[in-house]
């Protein structure tokens, strides 16, 4: 009788995490990544990336309400294809990287807005502080790999004030805020 | 006189002397004020482009320098045992610190593959990227070596005061002017 109660158990437990499918994003297989664009002069778009992160989330189709996401960066690995500005978006300007070496994403709540689109509110930290953003997200698909496993992927859009932040180095009126795009495919565990 | 004597130096040396020393204050002045310049400043690109120029201009300067010096006679160090040894730590390390600036200094600028260009004139190409963080790792060494530099050179010019107005002697003068050495003939 117990073990029957146990089975029954277990089965529950399986049968409800199949639905809500927990994902590792593919960071080992650079199917994501997390850009950023901010403006020079107004005059054009500088973009660049964080090259080491990673990344999980919960997703069932079914209930995109019940989605989670969290990703942690690794500020250090800014990269702008350049240098000199890599190593002054490094220091104490920008990003402040000894200091602040990480910065991170969790979602508090999902609105789905029907199609594959989602609208993802959580808290983003950054320089050591943390401010609740919106992060409009769209899910591109999901389905089989060909080498046995499951993949689903998203990409999403925000912006942020580097003010908010805390960053104050003033690079003109311009460029005061900083776009992000991240684009992750996660793994079914 | 061209040449070194072991009594005094010639006055290329001289001329070597004191042209590398304004290039280096100008550089650690320069670099040191740029570094914090607004965006918006006019001389925010112009001033590491002359930097970065007169800089390597510098370093073609120096090895000039060095190679000439090693083929000269230098003159005889006036003072005590350990102030002739002092001495002679004290000029080897302004040559390493120096040279240790070169190279950290070509390390920022190049660890994208980027060259660097001297005035328009001609371009120093990229070694490329030698090690992980080379951009930020090279810039700690290139702030710390030029604040040893000038903290080193600055006591390097004390003691040549020190020969001058306390111990009387040559040391000063002899770097100043190829004529004075006969006093001490």
């Amino acid at each position: 009788m117990r073990k029957s109660l146990l089975a029954f158990g277990l089965l529950a437990l399986l049968s409800s995490n199949a639905f809500a499918a927990n994902y590792v994003v593919d960071t080992s297989g650079a199917h994501a990544s997390i850009n950023f664009k901010i403006q020079h002069l107004g005059y054009s778009w500088i973009t660049g990336r964080f090259n080491t992160f990673d990344g999980k989330f919960s997703y069932d189709p079914a209930k995109p309400e019940a989605a989670t996401i969290n990703v942690n960066i690794d500020t250090q690995s800014v990269d702008s294809n350049h240098a000199e500005r890599d190593k002054h978006l490094r220091s104490e300007d920008f990003l402040y990287v000894k200091k602040y070496p990480n910065a991170k994403f969790v979602s508090t709540k999902v609105e789905s807005l029907g199609g594959e689109r989602l609208k993802i509110f959580g808290d983003f930290s950054l320089h050591g502080i943390t401010k609740p953003i919106i992060i409009m997200a769209e899910k591109i698909g999901e389905g089989k790999d060909p080498w046995g496993g499951y993949r689903a992927g998203f990409s999403g859009t925000t912006r942020i004030a580097m003010a908010d932040y805390g960053i104050m180095t003033n690079l003109g009126p311009a460029s005061t805020h900083v776009e992000l795009m991240l684009n992750l495919e996660g793994v079914q565990q | 006189m061209l040449k070194n004597s072991t009594l005094s130096y010639g006055w290329l040396s001289i001329v070597f002397h004191w042209v590398s020393a304004i290039i280096v204050i100008g550089m650690f002045a320069l670099g040191w004020w740029m570094v914090d310049l607004n965006y918006y400043s006019s001389w925010y690109t112009d001033a590491p482009h002359y930097h970065k120029s007169v800089g390597l201009l510098l370093v073609a300067l120096m090895l000039v320098r060095l190679t000439w010096n090693l083929s000269q006679k230098t003159p005889t160090p006036l003072g005590t045992k350990w102030e002739i040894k002092a001495a002679k730590l004290a000029h080897l390390l302004l040559y390493l610190l120096v040279f240790s600036l070169f190279i950290s200094g070509y390390l920022i600028s190049t660890a994208d593959e980027r060259g660097i260009t001297i005035f328009n004139w001609f371009t120093l190409g990229s070694l490329g990227r030698f090690f992980a963080e080379q951009e930020d790792i090279a810039g700690m060494v290139h702030e710390y070596v030029a604040y040893v530099l000038i903290g080193l050179a600055s006591l390097h010019g004390l003691a040549a005061l020190k020969h001058h107005f306390i111990n009387n002697d040559n040391t000063l003068v002899r770097m100043l002017t190829i004529k004075q050495q006969k006093e001490q003939q």
